[in-house]
């Protein structure tokens, strides 16, 4: 079996920081990691090499310094790694990114296309999807749950209220939450190896068969009409009062801002 | 001299971090408290390849260096120093003497079982009446037949109880003193091995601590270790190396209480303000940091001189002496700066100060370590 991994490399949003001054992220020093949902997604398919001896692919856009990432999937237990960087993809929306990875994906081998829900700087959930339909594919979303039965995968998929028991014939996308899985640890073996005997496979524009209005900044749709810092909260009041008297100090307060 | 870590080394520093965090912070306090062996955790550290780093990948080993293995011991003592002292007994000490003097056969036979952590490694030279005075050994090992017969006992052998092979050392010919010093490779199993009293310690309580004994212990002639008499020459050997990973341990244990201290000053108040505003907890927040960069660079310039295949005796005597020293006077002055509540056992600065003295102590003492230093320069 042939399985093909998607990660994002995305900054630690638990190490960003707010500037106290201006209330911007600060996203200097924050360090990158393989984006969560990206990673189940991966500990998933190397349990299925690990049961069923598949061959794991993994696959990225992004800058050059997404290497890092790579390398952590190959010390994981990927078997290859793939990085579509190229000046010509910068600046790519969902449907630009999803047009450039589909392309670099139909010319590769795959049963199982995994990819994560979502990005967590994003949270778009679109781009998993995308490539499904880019590729005629079928896609199975928000996977909790992942097993094969022959020529076919069986996906619990979550839903807010249910759970959905989805069986699809192979080949077909699974976009996977990071509740799927706990991704192992590297190993410092692996480490080393990822670095001194492992390739990481780089395309270019050139590689791609694909138009220039499907990628970067001029193949995306999205135009991004304002973007704003949210504002901060004032600091809350905590009082510890019965609820009678919480109530009579709460319609006081409103009272004095002519609210009520 | 410069550390810049490689990539490698830097991303493997990133994976003890995280599994330190997330696996060996959330025990540290009860193992200390019940004094209890982390067993889960070295399940854990065995299948992610963290008792095997330095050694080839021939013998299951990670095929890493002595850098990468001492940044592991100072990930895992930052958080808690009984997991860091197992990883680094086991390593240094179990480990290395097979890997450096085993025979062949010897390493086809424990190296896969020891790097791959199926099996846990320990190392016995301490006896009641032999401790800096190594040569002071009562254990006599007398070969019969087939089999060294060996009797006496050791004592404070980290890891005793957990481990399932231990390197032993005893007398072949006593009147040779400390040319009549022998190694073997002793397995738990072998007839007449039992293990002793469990110590009660200040620190490093989850470590297991025990002691040996040795009734007409029958080991196979082909388990001694290097040639009759060259015991010696293997335990001072292999301590050396065995000092590099206790100062990395000192410089984990240091950093870890600094750390625990630059939160709890920012959040602590007195006097209407957080206690990190007054220059006195400044200073000595900088003067800390600074010691401990200092012993960071000892420390991996020791295991960076190992790896080189230079000798390095000083290096790891100069590194342990300073880390210890460095992370007794680091915890103790935390400790004041938490005041009271640096005191108790909530905060967990105060086992951090009880188990930064070990390190001051085994695998020599701090005298030791002026000796091998001062024996250099004079020589």
């Amino acid at each position: 079996m042939k399985i093909i991994v998607c990660v994002k490399q995305v900054p630690d949003t638990n190490e960003v920081r707010l500037d106290p001054v201006t209330g911007t992220l600060m996203r200097e020093g924050v360090p990158s990691i393989v984006n969560p949902d990206d990673k189940a997604g991966l500990e998933a398919a190397l349990r299925l090499k690990d049961q069923y001896g598949a061959h794991v692919t993994v696959l990225s856009m992004g800058p050059p310094q997404a290497d890092l990432a790579l390398r952590e999937t190959l010390a994981m237990g990927a078997d290859e790694a793939v990085l579509l960087t190229d000046k010509a993809f910068s600046g790519a929306d969902t449907w630009a990114t999803s047009s450039t990875l589909a392309s670099a994906l139909s010319d590769m081998e795959y049963d199982l296309i995994i990819t994560g829900r979502q990005a967590i700087d994003g949270d778009t959930a679109q781009v998993g999807p995308q490539i499904a339909e880019h590729l005629g594919l079928v896609n199975i979303s928000y996977a909790e749950d992942l097993r094969v039965e022959d020529d076919c995968v069986v996906v619990k998929r979550q839903f807010e209220d249910r759970y959905h028991i989805i069986k699809a014939k192979m080949p077909c996308l699974i976009t996977a939450l990071s509740e799927m899985c706990e991704p192992r640890y590297m190993t410092p073996g692996g480490i080393f190896d990822a670095y001194r005997s492992r390739e990481i496979k780089t395309l270019v524009r050139s590689d791609l068969k694909i138009d220039d209005d499907n990628i970067g900044l001029k193949g995306s749709p999205t135009r991004v009409v304002k973007s704003f810092t949210k504002a901060v909260k004032g600091k809350g009041t905590v009082v510890a009062l019965d609820a009678h008297d919480a109530v009579d100090w709460i319609t006081d307060r409103l009272q004095e801002k002519f609210i009520l | 001299m410069s550390f810049a870590l490689s990539k490698e080394q830097r991303m493997a520093q990133q994976l003890f971090r995280r599994f330190a965090e997330k696996e060996v912070k959330p025990l540290a306090q009860e193992v200390d408290e019940n004094e209890r062996f982390p067993s889960e955790t070295v399940e854990k550290m065995a299948r992610f390849g963290f008792l095997g780093i330095p050694y080839g990948k021939e013998w299951e080993g990670q095929g890493c260096d002595t850098l990468t293995y001492i940044l592991c011991v100072e990930e895992m003592s930052r958080f808690c120093a009984t997991t860091g002292v197992i990883v680094s007994a086991h390593t240094s000490l179990g480990c290395d003497p097979i890997a450096k003097y085993g025979t062949p056969e010897q390493k086809e036979k424990y190296l896969p079982d020891l790097l791959s952590g199926r099996k846990l490694g320990a190392f016995a030279l301490t006896e009641p009446g032999a401790g800096t005075d190594a040569a002071g050994q009562q254990t006599k090992a007398v070969l019969d037949g087939e089999n060294y017969i060996l009797n006496g006992s050791k004592i404070f052998i980290t890891n005793a109880g957990q481990a399932d092979v231990y390197i032993i050392f005893a007398m072949t010919d006593k009147s040779l003193g400390t040319k009549g010093i022998s190694a073997f490779i002793v397995e738990k199993e072998f007839p007449g091995f039992s293990v002793g009293k469990k110590e009660k310690k200040m620190g490093i309580r989850g470590s297991s601590t025990c002691e040996l004994i040795f009734e007409n212990c029958l080991v196979p002639k082909e388990n001694m270790l290097g040639k009759e008499g060259k015991g010696f020459g293997i335990a001072m050997g292999t301590l050396d190396g065995g000092r590099i990973g206790i100062g990395a341990q000192a410089l984990g244990v240091a950093q870890g209480a600094l750390d625990e201290t630059v939160a709890y000053v920012k959040e602590r108040k007195q006097f209407g303000k957080p206690i990190s505003a007054f220059q006195n907890t400044q200073f000595q927040l900088a003067e800390m940091q600074t010691r401990i960069e200092a012993a960071r660079h000892l420390v991996y310039d020791a295991a960076a001189t190992k790896d080189s295949g230079a000798r390095f005796s000083v290096e790891a005597a100069m590194a342990k002496l300073y880390a210890s020293q460095t992370a007794m006077e680091v915890t103790t002055k935390c400790v004041q700066l938490h005041g009271g509540y640096g005191y108790m056992r909530d905060y967990p600065v105060e086992r951090m100060m009880r188990d930064a003295k070990i390190t001051e102590i085994y695998e020599g003492t701090s005298e030791v370590q002026l000796m091998v230093v001062a024996g250099a320069l004079l020589k």
